[in-house]
């Protein structure tokens, strides 16, 4: 469905000693993404990931390489791409002008939606989040979690194959975030293709069912949250040192055990992605 | 297409400016009365000028100014759109057609300028002011808030501070609101000066609505100059949205 090759991002900004010089923001990032699948992109901040999202969605050009939805590279086919994919930016954009409806009109409108299926997708969409008393509302006036859920409702109106998510849950307490993650993979089960950015380790072992990890701009290693702690080890023993603490990773349980005999205080538990992302980023994020 | 995404960016506008109509109708009123109070009856009762009242030559310049102070600020929203709340974002990922977010933004800027002058010339009215109206005039007065409508979408898309668009007003709008032949004739100018200020869009308006109004000759170079501003204010504005994605 999506498919990316060598894509990179370069920005030209002024350096520490006055001159201008080249920044990678992106460097040679390349993966696909199947229909239906969630995929996450997983990486500290200043990774990388909102800015390979806005290449995906033309918010931002591309220095080199190549973006294909559906096989169509989207220099070729802007307008339609843009008709396919829903976006749900990381920071709250609504239009503080309009109402929390004609937020919504607004977006079934820039995609060309008539009266009718406007009407009856934004009423459908606001019972789904649970907001249909919110319709006559300011966006000022809804909680952080309402304006999160909204941001996904908009990014659904016109139905889109593949959604676009940067940092869905980013500043929301459990409960909202947990509530977020059933409305995703509602979303995958109906079909939609999700592509969800995020620096909670949590999140992306929970939705995805691939995780891209990256780290200054270039991938890192791609697969699934089980395989990746299979990889390393799926039990860790954690202990502290005087030089901090201590991770070492074991195929089973009884190595692990074994291991632990030899140690004064240690622990063992199951391995999880946040002990892949440090080992593969040498970087503490998230949770 | 183009047309529906027109009405879509024009639609928005319109929806917001329907809420607080009243509003923008009494702030409208309140610069241009001061102007007729103030430079009209007062200062205006010891200057004379030829073919009228000064009243009625003040009228003009008023309509111009205020249609460019209007047209200008009604699109600047577009930069805190751009920059603080990010709204801007929903017409870039939606399969809309650039120009239209530009033309959409102008028209709505358009409507509000003529609207502002509408109140204006009714207050005119009630003052005493006998002016000329015809569809040269109406034009005239379309063109000159097109052109100001462009420059301030230009402004909002290029200039990244707040501060920054305030100074747009400070040195580039209000010199103009006062010498491009609004409150007098520019011929009383030095030359050098004179022909700098007749170069510049709001001059060619306020020749043309007060040559118009005053059933006076107008020359019709203005109309295409102001016409080619106008283009050229386009093409700049379009090309500063499409920048935004690259």
């Amino acid at each position: 469905m999506i498919k990316v090759k060598g894509l990179t991002k370069e920005f030209i900004r002024k350096g520490r000693d006055g001159k201008m010089a080249t920044k990678k923001a992106v460097d040679d990032l390349s993966f696909e993404i199947a229909q239906g699948e969630i995929f996450g992109l997983l990486g500290p901040n200043g990774a990388g990931k909102t800015t390979t999202i806005r290449m995906l969605t033309m918010q931002t050009r591309k220095t080199s390489g190549e973006i294909k939805y559906n096989g169509i590279s989207i220099e070729k086919n802007e307008k339609a791409i843009k008709a396919m994919i829903g976006v749900v930016p990381q920071h709250i954009n609504f239009d503080m002008d309009l109402t929390v409806g004609q937020n919504m009109e607004l977006h079934g409108r820039l995609h060309h939606m008539d009266k009718h299926q406007r009407q009856e997708r934004i009423q459908e969409l606001l019972n789904y989040i649970e907001l249909e008393d919110t319709v006559n509302m300011s966006p000022r006036q809804l909680s952080g979690g309402m304006k999160r859920r909204l941001l996904i409702a908009r990014a659904l109106i016109h139905k889109p194959q593949i959604l676009f998510m940067d940092e869905p849950t980013v500043a929301l307490d459990p409960q909202v975030r947990h509530r977020i993650w059933d409305l995703i993979r509602e979303m995958a089960a109906q079909g939609v293709t999700v592509l969800l950015t995020t620096h909670y380790i949590e999140e992306a072992e929970n939705l995805c069912n691939r995780v891209a990890i990256i780290n200054k701009g270039k991938l890192v290693d791609i697969d699934t949250p089980a395989s990746f702690c299979q990889q390393m080890g799926r039990y860790t023993v954690e202990w502290q040192t005087e030089e901090g603490r201590q991770f070492k990773f074991f195929d089973s349980k009884e190595e692990a055990a074994g291991f632990v005999a030899t140690l004064d205080s240690s622990h063992i538990r199951r391995s999880n992605l946040e002990d892949v992302f440090i080992e593969l980023t040498g970087r503490r994020e998230g949770i | 297409m183009l047309w529906q995404d027109i009405w879509t960016v024009f639609w928005r506008d319109w929806v917001v400016l329907r809420r607080r109509l009243k509003k923008f109708i009494f702030s409208r009123m309140v610069a241009p009365l001061l102007y007729m109070v103030a430079f009209g009856w007062g200062l205006g009762r010891s200057i004379q000028v030829t073919g009228g009242s000064y009243l009625d030559f003040l009228v003009p310049g008023i309509l111009a100014l205020n249609s460019m102070n209007i047209s200008f600020n009604s699109v600047t929203p577009v930069h805190s759109e751009r920059i603080y709340h990010k709204s801007l974002e929903e017409y870039i990922i939606a399969p809309v057609i650039p120009e239209a977010f530009v033309i959409g933004k102008m028209l709505a800027a358009v409507l509000r300028g003529l609207i502002s002058s509408a109140i204006i010339l009714l207050l005119a009215g009630l003052f005493g002011a006998q002016l000329q109206l015809s569809a040269l005039f109406l034009l005239v007065l379309v063109l000159n808030c097109i052109i100001f409508s462009e420059i301030g979408f230009f402004a909002a898309m290029t200039i990244s501070t707040y501060e920054e668009m305030g100074q747009v007003n400070t040195y580039i709008l209000l010199p103009m609101s006062f010498l491009c032949g609004t409150f007098f004739s520019v011929h009383t100018l030095p030359d050098l000066v004179r022909y700098a200020i007749q170069m510049l869009p709001l001059t060619h308006t306020s020749y043309l609505l007060r040559g118009i109004a005053l059933s006076q000759p107008v020359a019709l170079t203005s109309v295409i100059v102001l016409i080619l501003y106008a283009l050229l204010f386009f093409g700049m504005a379009r090309w500063a949205y499409l920048r935004l994605t690259k």
